[in-house]
């Protein structure tokens, strides 16, 4: 049946209701949203299982055929994104037990997290461009709420520019759909994917590909857009902006991969080379900003974006073997960029600052936050056997068979950039002495984290670390997968017959 | 300021708008209408009652806490789109009983699904601008 | 009919933007707002402008007519309309809530998140 495609939507949405009906119950809440979280997680292993076995699904909502209705579909590479979807979901739930205020858990909270898990999944999972646009809208109200929540002033502030940002960016989406609209009489991806090649003005089909590149580069934080990005992620709490960074920002880059392999293929000279261009410099503007910053969060976000860069390279060079990489570098990326905003909010735990001037000596009095820091920070600089090392091995290899040195050159400086930026958070928050200890100081925290919230602080982590060593001592497995979703990426034939069945 | 126009007329208007709001959700299926419009309207009544009568008072009439109308109407509405389901149809599709009943017309899964928007949407319009004219 | 609604879209576009690029928040958000009636006017103009044709099939008849107004483009803007009233009410409470906490309505103080300390 196909159920299995509608309950990484309803999942979600039952959850989010149930909360709300115990709005006043902290403890039930909490109960449900773990519940939820674990039924999405199971749901998106299901929904993967059942596409890889069976090929692409899609099933009709309310009924009505193809074009005409609102479809949903998944082909495997949608079933990955759920799975990564449920993973967020579960990690950042069961460290947000201990990790977050009760003024803003009995402010909607937990209802929050999953309408917003609601909209991602679907926009993972539609088939239809305007339903797509719906699925974003639900996902960035969700998303406003939840950065604001709390009423800090630089949350204020970074809302203002979040919200600004990503609502020019609808507004260009909107426009986008329209002139699509006109132009092509269909909203369908799978029947436009079949009658994009013969619209009469190529010129046309060009510029809607630069309107959709502006749209979703936008929430996807590719250079130059990206700016948002830094001034908006280290305001919320931890679990928080946790979420946003493992998860948020792939949307965008899913909806890049989606329409730029389904619709925009006739004129890969100019997208595909552009987004190539746009990916070397992400890559390059994200790093250095890294390297100048002082603020733990602030670092992690600029990195964010810089290995944003990796995830559309792979798109930009577009051979079977890049698109492997992307979707292997965005399931590592998810991983590791959630672990380590968690990382971060715990040094706040223990701390209370995210300061690097301030902080120090972490690794003599936590040694096992240190090691939950290494993995994911080792990960993102590229050393085996991590995962962060095969992603950049592939698209590499990826870039060197098609020749594309300067890009390839790009990322390898890039990745050593990268380590040597964790490897300085390294140095000044975990391995050199604190700098109260020198001057007679204590380096007791303001705040003491009890042994049971510490546990269930270190758990999310300890699996999002051993995740991503998993994911490299067992690459082959991954990868292969990876490859079948590329395989169905790029033979678009399989997922316009899933969705359109017999009509002609 | 209190306007005495406002307040006097309010006290006829706030049934005689909520009569209409229903009137629109019910003729919305086949003609201009619907939940999101019917919710609007009812939210305005209950924001003019606001204005005349202050925040306190026009919650007290209306009863229900604003997020308990959001909940509701976010159930009624999944849950008419679930209904289906157990037909062994594709999510959301449209189902009819097929009397007629006066007044209403035909019921139907689709106008569930748009009485959980109207309530939706009356809730979160009024959540905004109680919580605006609170503070 | 097209030509006129073309200057119409335009001129949203352009005050949008220029309400956008004001320094004060509450013309940020008034900005928003045109830019949103702009995109939304763009679609119903893309889906072909007609007059006086039903849309899809007249009462009385069982067949789809020679001419027809597409009714697609009005489910989309009001769908939009519907997501862009509750961000529209958001925003407003946002800059409302920014207001109260920062006590400016400047957006060129609002930087203390661009900085690096």
């Amino acid at each position: 049946m196909n159920l299995v495609l509608l309950f990484p939507i309803l999942i979600p949405f039952a959850t989010a209701v149930a909360c709300l009906l115990a709005w006043k119950q902290r403890h039930v809440q909490r109960v449900l949203s773990i519940t939820g979280a674990v039924l999405l997680q199971a749901s998106g292993f299901l929904l993967l299982v059942s596409v890889w076995q069976s090929g692409i699904r899609a099933v009709q909502m309310g009924n009505w055929p193809a074009p005409f209705g609102i479809t949903l579909v998944s082909d495997l590479f949608s079933a990955i994104m759920i799975v990564m979807a449920g993973l967020t979901g579960v990690t950042v739930l069961v460290y947000s037990l201990a990790d977050m205020d009760t003024g803003r858990e009995s402010f909607g909270y937990h209802p929050l997290m999953h309408i917003l898990l609601m909209g991602v999944c679907g926009a993972f999972i539609t088939g239809d461009v305007f339903n797509l646009y719906v699925w974003f809208e639900v996902m960035l109200i969700a998303s406003f709420v939840l950065l604001g929540l709390g009423g800090e002033k630089a949350q204020l502030e970074g809302t203002v520019k979040y919200v600004t940002l990503n609502l020019m960016s609808s507004a260009l989406f909107l426009a986008a759909v329209g002139i699509m609209y006109g132009a092509v009489g269909t909203l369908n991806m799978a029947d436009l994917a079949r009658h994009m090649g013969t619209v009469k003005q190529p010129g046309l089909v060009t510029t809607l590909a630069t309107l959709f590149l502006l749209a979703f580069g936008i929430k996807a934080a590719i250079f130059p857009l990206f700016f948002w990005l830094p001034a908006s992620y280290p305001t919320p709490p931890a679990p928080i902006a946790a979420i946003f960074a493992g998860l948020l920002t792939k949307v965008g880059i899913y909806a890049l991969i989606r329409v730029f392999t389904l619709l925009f293929v006739q004129d890969l000279e100019y997208t595909h080379a552009l987004l190539l261009v746009l990916a070397g410099l992400t890559m390059i503007s994200g790093i250095l900003g890294a390297l100048v910053q002082n603020e733990l969060r602030r670092i992690l976000s600029f990195v964010l974006v810089s290995h944003i860069g990796f995830m559309i390279m792979g798109l930009g060079i577009f051979t079977h073997l890049a698109i492997t990489a992307s979707v292997f570098y965005i399931v590592h990326d998810v991983i590791v960029k959630t672990g380590l905003f968690l990382v971060g909010g715990v040094v706040r735990a223990e701390r209370g600052t995210y300061e690097m001037s301030s902080l120090g000596g972490l690794y003599s009095s936590n040694p096992w936050l240190s090691a939950l820091f290494l993995l994911p920070a080792l990960s993102v600089g590229g050393i085996p056997p991590l995962s962060g090392f095969w992603g950049k091995l592939v698209l590499v290899k990826a870039g060197m068979e098609t020749g594309q040195y300067l890009i390839v050159a790009t990322a390898l400086i890039v990745a050593l950039l990268s380590l040597l930026v964790m490897m300085k958070m390294w140095a000044d928050a975990f391995w050199r002495d604190s700098p109260g200890s020198a001057a007679g100081g204590s380096v007791v925290s303001a705040n003491p984290v009890s042994f049971e919230s510490r546990l269930v602080l270190f758990c999310p982590i300890g699996v999002l670390g051993l995740l991503t060593l998993a994911a490299g001592i067992f690459a082959e497995p991954v990868l292969t997968v990876c490859s079948r979703a590329a395989d169905q990426l790029l033979n678009t034939e399989e997922y316009i017959r899933a969705v359109l069945g017999g009509i002609p | 300021m209190i306007s005495l126009i406002l307040a006097t007329a309010i006290r006829y208007l706030l049934p005689l708008l909520l009569l209409l709001s229903v009137y629109i959700l019910l003729r919305g299926h086949n003609a201009p209408g619907g939940g999101f419009i019917g919710g609007l309207v009812a939210s305005s009544a209950f924001a003019l009652f606001a204005l005349a009568h202050g925040v306190d008072l026009s919650k007290r009439v209306l009863r229900i806490a604003p997020r308990n109308l959001i909940t509701a109407g976010l159930f009624t509405a999944g849950s008419s789109g679930c209904v289906p389901l157990f037909f062994n149809l594709p999510f959301m599709t449209g189902l009819w009983f097929e009397t007629h009943i006066n007044v209403i017309g035909k019921l139907g899964t689709p106008f569930f699904f748009d009485l959980g928007v109207f309530l939706v949407v009356l809730g979160v319009t009024l959540m905004i601008i109680f919580s605006l004219m609170e503070e | 009919m097209e030509v006129v609604m073309s200057f119409v879209i335009g001129g949203l576009y352009a005050s949008g933007l220029y309400l956008m690029m004001r320094r004060n928040i509450l013309k940020l958000v008034l900005g928003i707002a045109l830019l949103s009636h702009a995109a939304n006017l763009l679609i119903f103009t893309m889906g072909r402008l007609t007059r006086g044709h039903p849309p899809l099939i007249p009462p009385g008849e069982v067949r789809v007519l020679e001419s027809i107004a597409d009714p697609l483009p009005e489910a989309l803007i009001l769908t939009a309309i519907v997501i862009g009233f509750g961000v529209q009410a958001f925003a407003i409470v946002l800059i409302r809530r920014c207001f109260e906490t920062l006590g400016t309505d400047d957006l060129d103080e609002m930087r203390s998140t661009d900085r690096a300390p």
